[in-house]
């Protein structure tokens, strides 16, 4: 495309996205966005008219497909609600390190990814559970309570040996220190699971409830029924609570906050395990829903979820939430609808998404300057 | 170099802060470079100098933000240098920095609850909030407005009221009449004599040197990092020749 690249900005080709580590405000751009000739006006009208266009014909291929088959679309739809609820989970741990440091934490997807596996091994190797029993059941959320703890602990340990040293740095220096966070976490995959997928039993059975041919999942069931209570929790904790109030101030003001007596570090730290909790969360739901682990899981839906989270406005709560339901839900269409493109046009049709939302809003669904940050 | 002494006054009043031969840098620039200032229980004392003098540095030393290359500061007769910022605050020196700083995306109400974050006395802190509303009736006016959506003297306000929500020892003020109109920069000075006779020490960095030695007791004049002449606040704005040398008049 000829753009021509200013050296403190990195270029994101897979994503479509400029990231500018320049000053203390890391901003995130889309590639059509670094256009600047004088025909910007005509070239955006034309532009938005293509972008309605294509709302249009997305809302009929889904009235086309929902008509079509309307039990296929309903059963789609809820499994893209139970994948979305996972992304969501992990997109918020994306979400409140940018809001707090403004680092994308590159890790976070391994951290998730370590999260599983941590769960497979503790839920089937060292706990023995099987399948469906009350036991089974009260062991599963014994697991999913340790492997928050254990997944928070390793991200507050990452930020404190890995980022808290860079934190006067420029933006690069945390930024590639996160990408070898997330090499050693990876690493430690393949040490715990081996370089092949493995298959684990799960405790939630298999089939659903039937309501005629649509069947609502178990596992969809447990999903919802553990994410709603986490961010239900999650608002809670930022919004009532004193250590909540000091996120909100560090992520505006870190020296602002400290002459109002904030301890700055801790409140980085208490971020870091919140975001490694809900990571450590999708991890388990993760393996109770597909019962596989693999050592690279995270880099896929790591992705996803970081895309879920700009989508959504980075830095914004509510918009990880918002941004990962609608990425799980638009992922299980085209992957699953009789007219869909298909599992592997996957990414290419989120990206796409992603790349029109930052074209017409590039601050994302919520990322408004007026809305908190945290 | 000794500093040029105005005129000895006698200080009454504790000591409360107490700064020795202070040196800051940045990197490998020295910003501040030895630097011996005090400020007694009751006094309002300024530090004064132009623009890049070292006078932020100096506070945000005190504060905590930034770590001494050598010296040492006291406050009550603790060691406050090399401690963190939140510690000095729970001792008691609140600072409104340099620039504002207030909480943009959050509203006035919520700015000066933060003010007031390492205080458990429900009671306390409701009487703070309703005197600095008294003594800034505009921030009761915009109370849940966004304080970023303020004027400059709204949020200057606010800088100056969230300070003293923290009940603070020693209140802190850097340069509080920046880019303000003059009835504004009346008002804060006004304010200042009012806080200290409601029992506040008070420690104010002015470029707008006349004003705060009008309601000083004493005045610190640093130039380039280095201490350049101290004294009675009254008697410097009263030396022309002083004033014409270093304060710009
Ligand atoms: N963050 C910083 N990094 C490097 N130099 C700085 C920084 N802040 C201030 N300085 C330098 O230190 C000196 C003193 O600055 P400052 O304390 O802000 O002065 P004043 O508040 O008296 O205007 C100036 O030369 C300034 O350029
Ligand atoms: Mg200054």
């Amino acid at each position: 495309m000829g753009h021509n690249v200013p050296p403190d900005l990195l270029f994101f080709p897979s994503e479509g996205v400029f990231i500018s580590t320049k000053g203390r405000h890391m901003t995130i751009t889309a590639v059509e966005k670094a256009d600047n000739r004088p025909t910007l006006l005509r070239r955006e009208k034309i532009e938005r008219v293509l972008a309605y266009g294509l709302l249009v014909a997305a809302a009929i291929w889904l009235l086309w497909n929902a008509i079509g088959a309307p039990v296929q679309f309903a059963n789609v739809t809820l499994g893209g609600i139970r994948t979305g609820a996972i992304y969501a989970l992990v997109a918020l741990g994306y979400t409140l390190v940018y809001g707090i440091i403004e680092l994308i934490n590159f890790a976070h997807g391994d951290l998730f990814m370590l999260g599983s596996v941590f769960s497979a091994l503790i839920l089937v190797n060292f706990f023995g559970a099987g399948t469906g029993s009350p036991k089974d059941w009260a062991l599963m959320i014994l697991t999913l309570i340790i492997v928050m703890a254990m997944c928070a602990g390793m991200n507050v340990a990452a930020e404190f040996i890995g980022y808290r040293r860079l934190r006067r740095a420029p933006k690069l220096a945390p930024l590639i220190t996160a990408v070898g966070i997330s090499f050693i976490f990876q690493w430690l995959g393949i040490v715990l699971n081996g370089s092949a997928p493995k298959s684990w039993p799960k405790v939630i059975p298999n089939g659903g409830i039937h309501f005629g041919d649509v069947i609502l999942d178990y596992s969809t069931i447990v999903v919802i029924a553990v994410t709603l209570p986490l961010l239900g929790l999650m608002t809670y904790l930022v919004q009532q609570t004193r250590q909540g109030k000091a996120m909100r101030a560090t992520a505006q003001d870190q020296d602002a906050a400290r002459l109002m007596g904030i301890n700055v570090n801790r409140t980085i730290s208490f971020t870091f395990g919140l975001g490694g909790a809900m990571a450590g969360a999708a991890g388990l739901l993760y393996l109770e829903t597909f019962g596989t682990t693999r050592y690279d899981a995270g880099f896929q839906l790591g992705l996803m979820a970081f895309t879920a989270a700009v989508l959504g406005g980075i830095g914004n709560l509510k918009g990880a939430v918002v941004g990962g339901f609608i990425i799980g839900v638009i992922q299980a269409w085209n992957d699953g609808l009789p007219h869909g493109l298909g599992q592997q046009w996957s990414q290419s049709v989120v990206f796409t998404i992603l790349i029109l939302l930052m074209v017409f809003k590039p601050e994302g669904l919520y990322g408004k300057p007026t809305v908190e940050k945290v | 170099m000794t500093a040029l002494n105005v005129e000895s006054t006698d200080r009454n009043g504790e000591l409360m802060l107490d700064v020795k031969d202070l040196a800051v840098y940045y990197g490998n620039i020295a910003a501040v470079k030895g630097l011996s200032l005090t400020v007694h229980k009751g006094e309002i004392v300024t530090l004064i100098g132009s623009n890049g003098a070292g006078k932020s540095t100096t506070l945000r030393t005190i504060s905590g933000l930034l770590k001494p290359r050598t010296g040492t500061i006291d406050f009550n007769g603790q060691r406050i240098s090399g401690r963190e910022g939140h510690e000095v605050v729970a001792l008691g020196i609140c600072q409104s920095p340099e620039g504002r700083r207030i909480f943009p995306r959050m509203t006035v109400s919520e700015n000066l609850d933060l003010g007031a974050f390492l205080r458990r006395d429900t009671d306390g802190i409701a009487a703070d909030r309703a005197r600095v509303l008294d003594l800034f009736p505009r921030l009761a006016d915009r109370i849940n407005q966004k304080a970023g959506t303020m004027s400059g003297g709204e949020q200057q306000m606010l800088a100056v009221g969230r300070a003293l929500m923290g009940s603070p020892q020693l209140l802190v003020l850097d340069e509080p009449s920046m880019g303000l109109a003059p009835v504004l920069v009346d008002l804060i000075f006004d304010t200042i004599e009012t806080i200290r006779e409601q029992g506040t020490t008070v420690l104010v960095v002015e470029q707008n040197a006349l004003a705060a030695l009008r309601v000083a007791d004493y005045a610190y004049v640093l130039e380039s990092g280095v201490l350049k002449m101290q004294g009675d606040a009254k008697k410097m704005a009263e030396n022309d020749d002083i004033v014409k040398a270093y304060l710009g008049g």
